[in-house]
């Protein structure tokens, strides 16, 4: 959307995953427009991913979310064909994945993307160490090189010191850590996660949340990040596509979505979101009335509900909201009581 | 049906056995009057025995002409036939110092000081008992077969787990494979490999072959696939997925591929004998033509011996800890049992020394003319009642009855119990038996079998039902039932012909004592299968425990009931063809006779036949249960 094909990290067009036999055949009539339900009914095929497009921009988080069965893990399989796509295109760094040889595509896998999976997928028979040289080893890289190598991103995740455990000799937490970095450590450009904190209990959850923030900001990969959890969504996307039933409903960013959703699934999904952490000064300034006072703080578009309440209560007059160095438009203590009371008064009639 | 066809509003409804009770009479009433008319008596001399005597004659003759054989028969025997003898000039080298050194120090390396020594003692009780020739001859021949099987049957596994489509080919063949009984591979065999050696490693690894390949592909297909996924998604190809994700994580449940094979080999190992192939299974043979139990008992504990050790071994190997490191004082005691070993073998004799075995045969004997006299009373009165109450109605019902009613009867009770195609099937199988010209010799077998079912399903359910409830019982019972699914099946021969002499009842009585373990074991685990909620709310709702047991944990129990008795059949069947050596009759007997006598070869061959279209169509009548491998692999589970 916007940039040019060749500047994006991941573009996906015209996606299309249909399981069961006869899929060409859906694809090619008119069932292909059937909603999954009466699809399964009518020919057996299952519909995971319907006409899905997308743009992944280098170094973004990229989130997708939707509820269970919606197809993200099917769409995120898509990318490096674990899963093998239907019908449409998938680009990475400007390359043809659908059209690549079973070679290119194994060379894509090994130094290009990986992978961190729900339920780890780490191997019981491997030290920690040699699980997270199991990337490197299979490229046939030298041991020593590789357990090297293993052991500077073991650190990096914090892991030192569990080098010769076992997997089964770690709690769910840092084995997803191992999961972590046995996907950085063959140091891909794009990093694709499925669910990777769903098995995990709530308190290490946020702790690995912020692990991945952390990462992002050092180590500057793309990422995709599947949930089902909008908080972690809105924690880590800078940009949410939400599906359901195969299709991406809306794509956006957090206030974007919180914001303007696009349907009534999405504003369902949205609902519980504390809106003031989300949604930013633009989406409840109004432009100025004759009589508005015109020299209150100042304060950027950008900046949170939340975090205007302070400068409010601190003077009585009209906040300037200012975007690009120029008069957005002006708060006042009442439009932030009745956003905050959740009156949602004339917000939206902003740049949407 | 009554329902459909009668309205209930009229008042009048058939009740639920009316329908049975009218086939019932339909039958009884046919059988009155057509009783007598299309039986089908049985002729030694039948044009269908005699055309297989000819071909064998004919490949006889022709072996070394045909291309066929001489190219690829020929090559695959002599192939085997030089495995076996590099096997066996080994062993031979060795000695007995050299194997019982070698032999101790893996046992010892695979579970410890205890295995050890359990090899130790079991190496030295095959010379002790006078059987040191033998039991290395069976040794090399086991080895041979369960090479052969794990060469083949290893990679065949890998495939049909990495494959749905694969192992939904083999599966089929695999069942049928297993529910042949041992004799049924003999003929075809000698027909094509000859007599001897090699044909009898060809025919153990046949028989020892599916659990090789069944468990190993269950083992690869358990793979988590995460881990496979985890491992191509980094770009793995094939090879290095299997190698490194499906053969590591496979593993242990693979070592129990081969202790299953190894037990399976052992068992089959002895029957090769029949085909002239060497070892323990000549005395054993020998024993049970002649109904001399001394001769066998120590063959038989020779054989016991060697499963218990062999089976100990590789259970300890597949239960190890793949992760824990060998212990030093392990390998140095492993080293040193070895090494002496090997030092040995120029000072000791090769061949265990005479003067420090012990004579059982005579004793032996004696003690079971002992058992003869004075238990007379007791084993005669088992064997009349069971004859002349059901073994002979049953069998004059079956000989006497026109051959397209008894088809009839088993087609309707196929369809009631599986369904359309599983009648069909047995319906086939019946037609078939007829044709080869087997049918009465058929329906005497299927009678001795129908009465060694039925007995084991009584018992079977009785002490099933008592484990499950009593779990002091159950603990007790449990040890006892593990080594007896250790123990190959002819074993279970010698207390039979013990007791009670060359008869039709000793097979019975066999089949029951070999059959019964796994019943057992699968209605206990079935009852105790029932969800505790369940027996919850029925004991909330008040029921006694008779109640509990009738109208709850056997009904909920009934699949795996179902298939204790498939299993119970198949075994059954399996036995009593064996039993022909020891006085059952029918067609085991025709399949010895086959063996002794080159002019009754046709008959042993399609009796052989029979007995595998016998045992499909009893699994397909009782395959309401879901399909399930060989009765032993549920030990593992
Ligand atoms: N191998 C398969 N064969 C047939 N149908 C499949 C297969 N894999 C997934 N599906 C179907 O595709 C749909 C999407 O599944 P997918 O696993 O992508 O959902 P998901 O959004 O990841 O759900 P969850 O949050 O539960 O992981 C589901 O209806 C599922 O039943
Ligand atoms: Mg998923």
């Amino acid at each position: 959307m916007g940039d040019s094909p060749d500047s994006a990290a991941i573009t996906v067009e015209g996606l299309w995953k249909i399981f069961g036999s006869g899929a060409q055949k859906v694809l090619a009539g008119d069932d292909r427009n059937l909603d999954p339900v009466a699809l399964r009914e009518k020919t057996g095929c299952t519909a995971a991913v319907r006409d899905v497009s997308f743009e992944v921009r280098p170094g973004e988080v990229f989130v997708v979310m939707g509820l269970s069965g919606s197809g993200k893990s099917t769409l995120v399989r898509c990318l490096t064909r674990l899963i093998e796509p239907s019908a449409g295109e998938v680009r990475i760094d400007g390359e043809d994945v659908r059209a690549a040889s079973p070679a290119r595509l194994r060379e894509i896998r090994r130094h290009q993307v990986s992978m961190v999976f729900q339920h780890f997928g780490l191997l019981p028979h491997r030290k920690v160490i040699d699980n997270v040289a199991y990337g490197l080893e299979i490229q046939g890289v030298p041991r020593q090189e590789r357990h090297a190598r293993a052991a500077e991103i073991l650190s990096l995740v914090g892991l030192d010191g569990y080098a010769g455990s076992f997997p089964d000799q770690l709690s769910g937490g840092m084995q997803q850590r191992v999961g972590l970095a046995r996907a950085l450590a063959v140091d891909p450009q794009v990093m694709l996660f499925d669910e990777p904190f769903s098995a995990l209990d709530p308190l290490i959850r946020r702790d690995m949340q912020a692990e991945v923030i952390r990462l992002h900001r050092e180590v500057g990969k793309t990422m995709v990040f599947i949930t089902h959890d909008l908080s972690e969504a809105l924690k880590l996307g800078e940009r949410i596509a939400i599906m359901r039933a195969g299709a991406i409903v809306q794509l956006g960013t957090a206030e974007e979505l919180v914001g303007a959703p696009a349907d009534d699934y999405v504003a369902d999904f949205v609902r519980d979101v504390p809106r003031s952490h989300v949604l930013t000064l633009r989406w409840i300034c109004r432009a100025p009335e004759p009589g508005d006072p015109l020299d209150g703080p100042e304060l950027p578009a950008a900046t949170p509900v939340k975090d205007a309440v302070a400068v409010a209560s601190a003077s009585s007059l009209p906040i300037k909201v200012v975007a690009d160095g120029e008069l957005a438009g002006v708060v006042d203590r009442d439009d932030l009581l009745a956003f905050l009371a959740g009156q949602d008064p004339h917000s939206v009639r902003a740049n949407a | 049906m009554s329902s459909t066809t009668v309205s209930a509003s009229s008042g009048f409804r058939l009740p639920r056995w009316a329908i049975p009770a009218g086939a019932t009479i339909g039958f009884v009433a046919a059988y009155v009057i057509f009783r007598g008319t299309a039986t089908l008596p049985h002729d030694d001399e039948a044009p269908q025995f005699l055309a297989v005597t000819d071909l064998r004659e004919w490949i006889d003759d022709h072996r070394n002409d045909n291309p066929f054989f001489l190219y690829f028969l020929n090559y695959i025997r002599l192939g085997v036939g030089a495995l076996h003898t590099l096997f066996q000039t080994v062993l031979y080298a060795l000695g007995w110092p050299g194997i019982t050194g070698v032999m101790g120090a893996l046992a010892w390396l695979a579970g410890g000081w205890r295995t050890g020594l359990l090899a130790l003692a079991g190496v030295s009780a095959f010379g002790v008992l006078g059987l040191w020739q033998s039991s290395v001859d069976t040794l090399a021949l086991v080895g041979v077969a369960v090479l052969l099987s794990l060469v083949i049957g290893i990679p065949v596994g890998v495939w049909a787990g990495l494959s749905a489509r694969v192992r939904r080919t083999v599966t089929p063949v695999l069942d049928v494979m297993q529910i042949m009984p041992t004799f049924a591979y003999l003929a075809p065999l000698a027909l094509f490999f000859h007599i001897g050696a090699p044909a009898g490693a060809i025919a153990t690894m046949i028989y020892a072959i599916p659990p090789a390949i069944r468990i190993t592909a269950l083992a690869v297909a358990q793979v988590s696939p995460t881990a496979v996924e985890a491992s191509t998604s980094l770009g793995a190809t094939r090879w290095q997925t299997l190698f490194k994700v499906h053969l590591p994580l496979a593993r242990s449940t693979m070592a129990l591929a081969v202790n299953q094979t190894i037990m399976m080999a052992l068992s089959m190992v002895v029957i090769a004998n029949l085909i002239s192939a060497p070892g323990l299974g000549g005395d054993i043979i020998r024993g049970l033509s002649r109904a001399q139990v001394g001769i066998m008992l120590p063959a038989g504990v020779a054989i016991v011996v060697m499963a218990v050790v062999l089976d100990r071994m590789t259970l300890a190997t597949a239960r190890k800890d793949p992760r824990a490191r060998t212990r030093r004082t392990d390998l140095a005691v492993a080293g040193a049992l070895a090494a002496a070993g090997l030092a040995l073998i120029p000072v000791l004799p090769a061949v265990w020394p005479e003067n420090v075995t012990i004579d059982v045969v005579a004793p032996v004997n004696d003690a079971v003319r002992w058992a003869e006299e004075n238990w007379y009373a007791v084993t005669t009165g088992i064997k009349d009642v069971t004859t002349y109450a059901l073994l002979n109605p049953l069998e004059s019902l079956l000989t006497s009855a026109p051959w397209w009613l008894v088809a009839l009867a088993a087609l309707i009770l196929a369809w009631r119990v599986s369904g359309v195609r599983a009648a069909l099937t047995a319906l086939a199988c019946l037609l078939a038996i007829a044709l080869l010209g087997v049918w009465e010799h058929t329906m005497q077998t299927l009678t001795t079998v129908t009465v060694a079912v039925l007995v084991t399903l009584v018992i079977g359910l009785l002490l099933g039902v008592a484990a499950a409830r009593a779990p002091r019982f159950s603990a007790i019972q449990r040890p006892l039932l593990d080594a007896a699914q250790t123990m190959p099946a002819f074993v279970y021969l010698l207390p039979a012909l013990a007791l009670f002499g060359t008869t039709r009842f000793t097979a019975i009585f066999a089949s029951v004592i070999y059959a019964v373990p796994p019943v057992v074991r699968l209605v206990e685990d079935g009852i105790k299968g029932v969800p505790p909620t369940v027996v919850e709310a029925a004991v909330a709702a008040g029921s006694t425990p008779g109640q509990l047991l009738w109208k709850v944990q056997l009904p909920m129990a009934r699949r795996a009931i179902l298939l204790a008795a498939n299993q119970g059949i198949v075994m059954t069947l399996a036995m009593v063809v064996i039993g022909g050596l020891v006085g059952a009759g029918a067609l085991g007997y025709d399949v010895v006779s086959g063996f002794s006598q080159r002019t009754d070869f046709g008959m042993g061959f399609v009796a052989g036949v029979a007995t595998v279209l016998l045992g499909v169509m009893l699994d397909r009548i009782t395959q309401g249960a879901d399909r399930r491998t060989s009765p032993r692999k549920r030990k593992m589970s």
